[in-house]
């Protein structure tokens, strides 16, 4: 197990004072924090602050790592755990994905700075909790609707209070037209009642794979289709592949490159379907193939007085 | 050889199917119901109905109150200000669609 360098995750010296602690943790915490950050890492990097911040803040829990590091340099043996804390529970982190590394729950526990839920005042003290996970779907899943098999990390306290994390396979059916952001909610299926109550319920946050077809925004659903340059010319009939099914799409004549044409309806299904669009893209022949020199150079000699810079020119000037 | 049967879990869609309660939202939340009272007064949730005990919240106020709470409690802001930044957040969406729909090939 690696030792976790908290002085270093939050930039301050060992010296550091209680009120210097929590302003580098505020400025960390707002650059860090997934809910207003776009950084690529946030979620890790908040974990690591957040951590950081609960070990550091805390005299107690600080004076234990301190003693630790001291031991850890002087060559002593890296032995954590053993330590009593008073009890005064952590600040409450969210959910099971954002449980403190194994390093400080060897040294604090798993309750040392672990999210005491808030009695609730509403509700039946024997219910189960309910939990919350974030699982990654195939947006053809959610065109069509799909019964998938599903991993998830579960949380579990064993009888001497330690904390392993269990696999726990679901398999759901997915309903159709679940948006990216949703949530779907498994009634039942989050942690077990105490005593006779009711279980609590899952819920999952939906993100989408990304699909190398299909480009989503929103409801609407983009896909690319290549054209040649007399179908864009003189219109055509051509096939378009769409998630549900192959479509005959019309391309109207003197279509341009990046052209979108809509297939209401047919983007992500629901009360409110999205929209589906083309996005025309045209592909020359190569000018090696055979005759091809010939064909382009006699539409060079058709369109002596075409000129796209001039056109375009004067078309984008509006 | 027949497969053993597993049984398939069954999902709401929460935003457009689910209409929660103050405790079920409470519980769904890992919350008390002095934190969403609060959450409502602050207008960061709108429930349906008069009392707290006739409210009824729409299943977008499940993702709504547990991003309130988080900010609430891991940026140790005031909810006047969770409710500000949640304002903007929203309008920062918003921008970066429009940003992302008028840039080329978008």
């Amino acid at each position: 197990m690696d030792f976790k360098n908290y002085y270093a995750v939050l930039g301050v010296n060992r010296t550091a004072t209680h009120d210097e602690v929590k302003r580098a943790y505020r400025k960390l915490a707002r650059k860090y924090h997934p809910d207003v950050s776009k950084e690529a890492d946030a979620e890790t990097r908040f974990k690591e602050v957040a951590e950081a911040h609960e070990v550091l803040i805390d005299p107690e829990k600080r004076a234990a790592y301190d003693e630790m590091g001291q031991r850890r340099e002087r060559g002593q043996p890296f032995e954590p755990g053993g330590f009593e804390f008073s009890g005064r529970g952590g600040e409450a982190m969210g959910d099971g994905d954002a449980r403190f590394s194994d390093f400080f729950e060897s040294l604090f526990g798993r309750g040392g700075g672990e999210r005491q839920r808030h009695p609730s005042a509403g509700r039946m003290p024997t219910q189960g909790e309910d939990h919350h996970a974030k699982v990654v779907i195939d947006l053809l899943d959610a065109y069509l609707g799909a019964q998938r098999s599903i991993n998830l990390r579960v949380p579990l306290v064993d009888a001497q209070g330690h904390t392993t994390l269990q696999e726990r396979r679901l398999d759901v059916s997915i309903p159709k037209g679940v948006r990216e952001g949703q949530h779907l909610r498994l009634a039942g299926q989050g942690a077990a009642a105490h005593g006779a109550g009711q279980p609590g319920d899952l819920y999952l946050e939906i993100k989408f794979r990304p699909h190398p077809q299909y480009r989503l925004d929103g409801r609407d659903v983009h896909v690319h289709l290549p054209v040649t340059p007399w179908e864009a010319a003189l219109g055509a009939e051509v096939p378009l592949p769409t998630p549900q099914g192959v479509v005959q799409l019309t391309v109207p004549p003197d279509s341009s490159q990046g052209r979108k044409l809509r297939l209401k309806g047919r983007g992500l299904p629901g009360k409110d379907p999205g929209d589906l669009y083309a996005v025309l893209n045209i592909v020359l022949p190569p000018s090696t193939a055979e005759g091809a020199k010939a064909a382009y150079q006699a539409m060079a000699l058709a369109f002596q007085a075409f000129d796209p810079r001039t056109a375009a020119t004067t078309s984008s000037e509006a | 050889m027949v497969e053993p049967l597993r049984e398939v879990v069954e999902a709401l869609i929460v935003e457009e199917h689910v209409v929660f309660t103050l405790p079920d939202l409470c519980r769904a939340c890992g919350a008390d119901a002095a934190q969403l009272q609060a959450l409502v007064s602050e207008g960061l949730l709108h429930p349906a109905g008069n009392t707290p005990s006739g409210w009824r919240f729409s299943g977008h106020s499940l993702a709504r109150a547990r991003t309130a709470l988080r900010l609430n409690r891991e940026l140790d802001i005031e909810l006047a200000a969770v409710a500000l930044v949640m304002d903007l957040l929203d309008e920062i969406e918003v921008l970066r669609d429009r940003l992302a729909h008028e840039l080329p090939g978008g």
